[in-house]
């Protein structure tokens, strides 16, 4: 008798999929770290307009919602987006065929990519890149196609923007082919935090209408811009309504990213594509979280554009943290990219590379060994840069780690503390 | 046309503006043309689009009609199981991300529970999987472990989702029906049986995995040891995997006793065994289910998971593994909400079946789960004037619906293309229902004929 699975047990579509460097930052945050600006979730509470929706419905005894409700998004929830995001981008939306609610926006992405990407296709990714899209495209036999951001040197004696890493359009224009079935944005840019202008997003739009391509437009950043920038909606640009699938996030939103409640917004003729793998794969979405979101979404558009309004209040909070944070590592000699969106900034090393010897001939890229070591040996988590591109460019920018400032002001000042020590034990010899 | 004769007669601008209108039109109407063929579904996804519930659930979702067809408690959860959650959404740190393949107490729960029930020491780190539902678990096995040209082993009447989700990992489901022993009068889910040597049939080389479910949806059937023997040594002989979806562990009716055949010797290595919040603690709406097994198998459906959700919801997490704690410490205790609820449900059950008897109709009482078949034929409803090209039990319960307000789900839902015919004489009931529902199912149930 044949006690194990003696044949090969896994499927092929897991080849390249197998490694995440959040399984081993996570850990090594959780084993080392006093302060942890790794990773990207917020140490303070959502706001208590969310929590009180939440006590709100378990005390309120309706104890359905503790049963199944609608698998594509609960009725609630889908006509509020619906109306909301109908109202941003100027178009009548049916919350039935046009928003379909996820498990965060991870699922989102997920289905977008089973639903359209087929063997064969290709994907364009802009790099540097929330790490998921690429295992993602994988999984569903696509093909990663990379196009890099790329940094131009700031004006003397200022400090670099995220806005200055830019695509170059020849470039990118390059990567279009007949195989090319889709592009992913994420604006704002996770990790660099850079906000695509317009002419940035009309030059992908081109691009997209001209090959007949699909935007998978990852926007859960959309309320996190800085410096009274806007956020632009790919989706409300000439020709791409028809092509865009537009991805949201609770998490991020509300900053409850331990809900995970995510939605797609599109057209019915490719929402009813993720329907139909969303009703394969998860099938429903858990009730209460869903209940309390519409509800969160119903305050906010009663006070949409006014200074209570959440999506006000909190990019106005954040920016004050990252304005600090970017002091901090300047004034310690790491040099901050300073982001126009999200609770992300990326910061160069080179100065403190003295302090983690070079391996020879060692594989792992410097950023990851520097951010090892940092969390080992000061207690301070952050997540390098390389994590962020595909295995053949890691060490194109390895000299930059990512930091998250959406963080209580103690956890920045004891962050800032630990900088400060540091940079003293460097200059004495 | 008119509009074009007219602007011939008007300044050149006007004409080039117009030319450049419809010459733009017919750009965009090519486009549209073109987009429709690219922008097609891909092939995985291809012909998965219908789904019994979506049907049903919109058509029964009309609160005049008296809903015995998802299997949707309309009982309370327990209190202290709502209570967690009020405790668990009031902690800063658990509105936010928690260990993506589980979080920390509640791996650790479950390994404790299954520790118990499966006699053997099990990993809360390596050894378990949380998923989104069982629904999730299942995706994220098949996703793992199943591909183009393999073979996965499907016992009729299924749970309707493995067929598609084998589909749609490329692989060919080979379908066996639970064949109802002729054996007298009795009609219980134990006269449902597989034919061993029709099912040793079904295995080859070819064979990758057989999704075993147990307590069974939709007929209650509780595999027995000597049946679940059967499908082990197959397994063992033919080196398969055995996908055990036991959601209904805990719902088992007097005289029977739920078995996991990952507890059978050379089976833990094989075998996935799939449980679900939902259906242990009537919480359907939170969506949180589990897959227990080998480390070397659990680990593939680890790296589906990072890749299609990361992690679930933590709050949810954090309240279920405070519940499992309360439960866990009572196993030895008759009032242990694993063995109340079946009591709750037996006595549910018993009426349900007595009901429809006295209505005309011959139900198959189960041994296990809160579903009850029913063979309708004895009724004779003749439906041979409704248009619609469904199966008769289709037609039955949309029926049933508009004229007797009450729902169900037909059975032929459950099975595949060969067996549609065999089973459309039966419907499937739900019975975890509060006894005004099930009043209310008694008042039309008593006027049937009238």
């Amino acid at each position: 008798l044949q006690a194990k699975m003696s044949k090969r047990v896994q499927a092929r579509r897991l080849e390249g999929t197998e490694k995440n460097i959040w399984v081993e930052f996570v850990k090594l945050a959780t084993t080392y770290s006093t302060v942890n600006l790794g990773q990207g979730f917020p140490d303070f509470p959502p706001p208590d307009f969310l929590r009180e929706a939440f006590e709100r419905i378990l005390s309120g005894g309706n104890h359905m919602l503790h049963q199944y409700t609608r698998g594509f998004g609960h009725p609630p929830l889908v006509k509020i987006l619906a109306q909301f995001f109908g109202k941003l981008l100027g178009r009548e939306l049916d919350p039935m065929t046009n928003v379909m609610v996820t498990v965060g926006a991870y699922q989102a992405l997920f289905c977008c990519f089973q639903a359209f990407v087929d063997e064969g296709d290709e994907v364009i990714i802009i790099e540097p890149f929330f790490d998921c899209y690429e295992p993602m495209v994988k999984m569903a036999g696509g093909t990663p196609v990379f196009v890099p951001l790329r940094p131009k040197a700031p004006k003397d004696g200022k400090l670099m923007s995220s806005a200055d890493w830019q695509l170059d359009p020849a470039e990118l224009a390059s990567k279009f082919s007949k195989q090319t079935k889709a592009i992913v944005l994420n604006s704002p840019n996770n990790p660099l935090g850079k906000v695509f202008s317009r002419q940035e997003l009309e030059l992908i739009a081109d691009l997209c209408v001209k090959h007949d391509v699909l935007c998978i437009s990852d926007e859960v950043y959309e309320w996190l811009v800085y410096d009274r920038k806007e956020h632009i909606r790919i989706a409300s640009l000439q020709g791409m309504w028809d092509r865009t699938v537009m991805i949201g996030s609770a998490g991020k939103t509300f900053s409850a990213t331990g809900w995970k409640v995510g939605w797609t917004v599109g057209p019915n003729r490719l929402l009813q594509h993720l329907r139909t793998m969303h009703q394969n794969s998860v099938y429903h979405c858990a009730t209460i979280a869903q209940d309390a979101v519409a509800q969160g979404f119903q305050r906010e558009l009663e006070l949409y554009g006014k200074p209570d309004s959440y999506f006000i209040q909190l990019p106005k909070e954040l920016q004050q943290k990252r304005d600090w944070l970017v002091r901090s590592l300047d004034a310690v000699g790491m040099k901050p990219v300073v982001p126009e969106g999200t609770y992300f900034l990326v910061a160069d090393i080179s100065e403190f590379k003295s302090h983690v010897p070079d391996v020879p001939d060692s594989d792992e890229p410097y950023d990851s060994r520097f951010a090892k070591w940092m969390v080992k040996n000061k207690g301070l988590a952050a997540i390098p840069l390389s994590a962020f591109y595909c295995e053949a460019h890691k060490n194109n920018y390895s000299h930059f780690i990512r930091f998250c400032f959406a963080k209580e002001e103690a956890t920045l000042k004891a962050a800032s503390d630990i900088l400060q020590k540091w940079k003293q034990e460097k200059s004495t010899p | 046309m008119l509009f074009i004769s007219r602007s011939f007669c008007c300044l050149g601008i006007r004409t080039y503006q117009l030319r450049t209108y419809l010459f733009s039109r017919s750009i965009k109407l090519s486009a549209s043309a073109t987009m429709a063929s690219k922008h097609k579904n891909t092939r995985r996804i291809e012909g998965l689009d219908s789904n019994v519930w979506v049907e049903f659930t919109k058509v029964a979702a009309d609160p005049s009609i008296v809903n015995l067809g998802q299997g949707l408690p309309d009982i309370s959860p327990p209190s202290y199981v709502q209570e967690e959650l009020v405790k668990a959404a009031a902690v800063d740190r658990l509105n936010q991300y928690t260990r993506g393949f589980g979080h920390p107490s509640l791996v650790k729960a479950l390994s404790q529970v299954y520790e118990r029930v499966c006699g053997r020491k099990i990993d809360p780190l390596t050894d378990i999987l949380v998923t989104v539902g069982a629904y999730g678990s299942l995706f994220s096995t098949i996703q793992a472990l199943i591909e183009e040209g393999d073979e996965v082993i499907i016992i009729e009447p299924f749970y309707d989702c493995y067929e598609p989700m084998v589909k749609m990992a490329g692989a060919k489901p080979v379908f066996i029906p639970l064949r109802y022993k002729n054996d007298g009068n009795s009609a219980s889910s134990a006269d449902w049986v597989l034919d061993p040597s029709e099912l040793a049939s079904k295995f080859n080389s070819k064979t990758k995995a057989i999704i075993l479910n147990t307590p069974h949806n939709p007929i209650g059937k509780v595999f027995t040891r000597e049946e679940l023997q059967v499908i082990a040594d197959l397994c063992i002989k033919h080196d398969t995997l055995c996908i055990s979806d036991e959601v209904y562990e805990w719902l088992v009716y007097k005289g029977n006793k739920h078995i996991k055949i990952a507890t059978f010797p050379g089976m833990w290595e094989r075998t996935i065994t799939i449980g679900s919040a939902g259906k242990t603690y009537s919480v359907t709406g939170w969506k949180l289910g589990w897959a227990i097994g080998p480390q070397n198998l659990i680990k593939h459906l680890q790296v589906v998971h990072q890749n299609t959700l990361y992690t679930c919801p933590t709050p949810l997490q954090e309240a279920l593994a405070q519940a499992l704690w309360i439960d866990y410490k009572r196993m030895d205790d008759p009032d242990c909400y694993f063995y109340s609820l079946s009591q709750e449900l037996e006595s549910k059950r018993d009426r349900m079946a007595q009901l429809l008897q006295e209505a005309g109709l011959k139900p198959i009482i189960p041994d296990g789960g809160y579903f009850m078949i029913v063979d309708i034929s004895t009724l004779n409803v003749d439906l041979s004037d409704v248009d619609e090209k469904q199966p008769y039990d289709y037609k039955f319960v949309k029926w049933m619906i508009t004229s007797k307000k009450l729902s169900a789900i037909p059975l032929s839902a459950f099975c595949g293309p060969e067996t549609k015919r065999h089973f459309e004489k039966y419907i499937r009931f739900c019975f975890i229902k509060k006894n005004s529902t099930l009043d209310a199912a008694e008042v039309i149930l008593k006027n049937w004929n009238k």
